[in-house]
């Protein structure tokens, strides 16, 4: 189990460095020199020369990307070429935003779809399960931004129970914080829960055809406690699988979602940064997200280390 | 005295007979065999009586337990779950996915003792399933009771499944082919295993096995299936020296009792598959004897002591 780790870390820092060149790369053959962008258009050679010193661009790229990349792990990602101020404080403070919103949407999502998965599975001859499998249908086929708009419609400017946007940090008050938080969540939840759903759905049918199971009521089980004892644990393997790809659209989703409720996050800072020209900016958001969704496929290997003893060989 | 009595008992889906008007008794301690080639019916006969019938096939019928107060044919799951892996157990074909892979083995037969109240606390049950892993001869059973399914055989885990199926003392053990997935090699100690179990417990054993010299040499009685039927039933020696349907007859000429590796001749013919047998006489389509008077379905005939048959035309009695 040791070794297994160990070999997952190693794959884990390899794809982090992979990830830092090729964000890198990509920002660097973008048309458009960050000297003649912060000058203008009417700017001297001499002038943009000497921004390009100011700024470093004109070193080699190799030195250019090692002088970005070691600042990375204190979390310097440089000074904007166009704000000309510290961009990791920015990028900490908005990844703290998208990290709440992130992680609700997905304790909404966890919190419709095991339930209801799990019933439309033990109910899937029946009526009930065939309605639950509907509206995951459905749910499905929504944006989260139209899911966004419609909640705002509905719980804020209908009922007025919310507030339809903004952010208030939890430290500053909780109540408001949560109040703020509970739309977005929301939007960005119940979409990626209805997604959810149709997986536990198909995991839980499945655990329910093994042998085990039968095993299980062999043994004096009901049932469902049969399904609950035996079955949900083996049914997880997939679908924690299935939540670790789906961080990847709730990032994008919450980009998105933030737009919406005008929250402070990582995706305004995204498409501020990308309104702005401002790349420096952008190529540190960019790596954060993909860092974000490396370290959840880290912790998604180690899970099923920890869920399926099959996986833990000798070491 | 009975401890299981089986009546009238019909398995079918909701357009398919599968299972038809099956009845028998297991006497405290007796070791009946269930017989009859692939798709004759046994292991559904077996899951109904667990209860466990897959989804969509229902059972009709009577089932009664000795000292249950209900039948279990129509009975609750939650009646249902009191009764299984405490007086009636039962031991599946296939071993390797028996067992949950994700809990240690030693806790899923700790838990059957848990569930049934057989021992004071998890402490309790927990000493008490090394001993139950000890006695079915697993090694280094204070280690195994820490092992995952994966990390043990096949046989292996097929010990585990009859220290399950024994744990609480049952009344009755229905054993479903419980060596025909296993290596040849292990097969007899796993049988051994089965057998020592419920004698020493005093359980009645449904064998389920397409092993005639098994039978042979374990059980007291035999009940022989063929198309969802049972078409005779009597006690071993009877059934064995003189059958009277031409099924049996089928099947020990195309099992060789004398031979030790059994080269097998087979009856002329498949089984149908379900629903496909034809009406009257279930093996009228494959049956050396058959006649017009075959297309109506042979009566009961009771036997010489206490077996019996459904044929028209029997074997002679004295071979
Ligand atoms: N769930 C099911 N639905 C429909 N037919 C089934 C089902 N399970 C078993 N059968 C059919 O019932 C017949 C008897 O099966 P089974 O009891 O497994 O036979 P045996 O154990 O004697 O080999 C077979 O023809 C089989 O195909
Ligand atoms: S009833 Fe007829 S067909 Fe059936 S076994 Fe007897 S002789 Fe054969
Ligand atoms: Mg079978």
């Amino acid at each position: 189990m040791v070794v297994q780790l160990l070999r997952r870390t190693a794959v884990f820092a390899v794809s982090l460095a992979v990830a830092t060149v090729a964000v890198f790369a990509f920002m660097t053959v973008l048309p458009g020199d960050p000297a003649r962008v912060a000058l203008g258009v009417n700017a001297t050679e001499e002038a943009v020369a000497a921004t390009r010193a100011e700024f470093g661009t004109d070193r080699p790229l190799a030195v250019q990307y090692a002088d970005w990349v070691s600042g990375l792990p204190v979390g310097d990602f440089g000074r904007s070429y166009v704000t000309d101020t510290e961009i990791g404080p920015q990028i900490l403070d908005r990844l703290l935003v998208t990290t709440w919103l992130v992680l609700a949407g997905t304790a909404v999502a966890v919190v419709v779809a095991v339930p209801l998965g799990i019933a439309a599975a033990v109910l899937h001859r029946r009526a009930g399960g065939a309605l639950i499998s509907g509206f995951s249908q459905v749910g499905v086929a929504v944006p989260s931004f139209i899911a966004g708009i419609l909640l705002v419609t509905v719980f804020a400017v209908r009922l007025g129970w919310l507030p339809s946007g903004g952010w208030t940090p939890p430290a500053q008050d909780p109540v408001e914080f949560l109040r703020r938080l509970a739309l977005p969540a929301l939007a960005l939840g119940l979409v990626q829960g209805a997604v959810l759903t149709r997986y536990v759905r198909s995991a839980v049918l499945d655990v329910l055809r093994e042998d085990y199971l039968r095993t299980a009521r062999a043994k004096g089980l009901t049932p469902i406690r049969a399904l609950l004892r035996h079955g949900l644990r083996n049914a997880a393997v997939p679908v924690v699988t299935v939540l670790g790809l789906q961080l990847a659209t709730l990032l994008i989703g919450a980009v998105v979602v933030e737009r919406v409720f005008v929250i402070p996050g990582l995706g305004s800072l995204l498409l501020d940064g990308v309104a702005n020209r401002d790349l420096l900016l952008v190529q540190g958001v960019v790596v954060v997200l993909v860092l974000a969704v490396l370290v959840v496929n880290f912790l998604v290997d180690v899970a099923y280390t920890v869920l399926d003893p099959r996986l833990r060989r000798a070491g | 005295m009975t401890v299981l009595t089986v009546e009238n008992l019909h398995v079918g889906t909701d357009d398919l007979a599968l299972v038809s008007d099956v009845s028998f008794t297991l006497a405290a301690g007796e070791r009946v065999g269930l017989i009859g080639e692939s798709g004759s019916g046994k292991s559904l006969t077996a899951a109904a009586v667990m209860g466990l019938l897959p989804e969509g096939v229902h059972a009709t019928g009577s089932v009664r337990l000795h000292g249950v107060p209900h039948d279990l044919v129509g009975a609750s799951e939650r009646q249902l779950a009191a009764v299984r892996g405490n007086a009636l157990t039962m031991v599946f074909q296939e071993p390797m996915t028996a067992l949950n892979p994700a809990m240690r083995v030693g806790d899923q037969v700790a838990e059957v003792m848990l569930l049934h109240g057989t021992r004071p606390d998890r402490t309790a049950a927990r000493a008490a399933a090394v001993d139950l892993l000890a006695q079915v001869r697993l090694p280094e059973p204070e280690r195994t009771a820490r092992a995952y399914p994966h990390q043990l055989s096949g046989g292996q885990r097929q010990r585990v499944m009859i220290a399950i199926a024994l744990a609480n003392g049952p009344s009755v053990l229905l054993a479903d082919e419980p060596t025909t997935a296993l290596d040849v090699t292990v097969q007899a100690q796993v049988l051994d295993l089965v057998l020592t179990g419920v004698a020493e417990r005093g359980a009645a054993l449904l064998f389920i096995t397409h092993d005639l010299a098994v039978v042979a040499t374990v059980c007291e009685r035999v009940l022989v299936m063929y198309g969802g039927r049972v078409v005779e039933a009597g006690p071993v020696r009877e059934v064995f020296t003189r059958p009277r349907h031409p099924y049996t007859r089928g099947l020990l000429d195309a099992s060789d009792l004398t031979s030790a590796n059994g080269r097998l001749r087979t009856i002329p013919g498949t089984v149908p598959a379900a629903g496909r047998f034809p009406a009257g006489c279930v093996f009228r389509n494959r049956c050396p004897r058959a006649t017009g008077a075959c297309a109506t379905l042979p009566a009961w005939t009771d036997g010489a002591a206490g077996g019996g048959f459904a044929c028209w035309h029997p074997v002679a009695a004295d071979g």
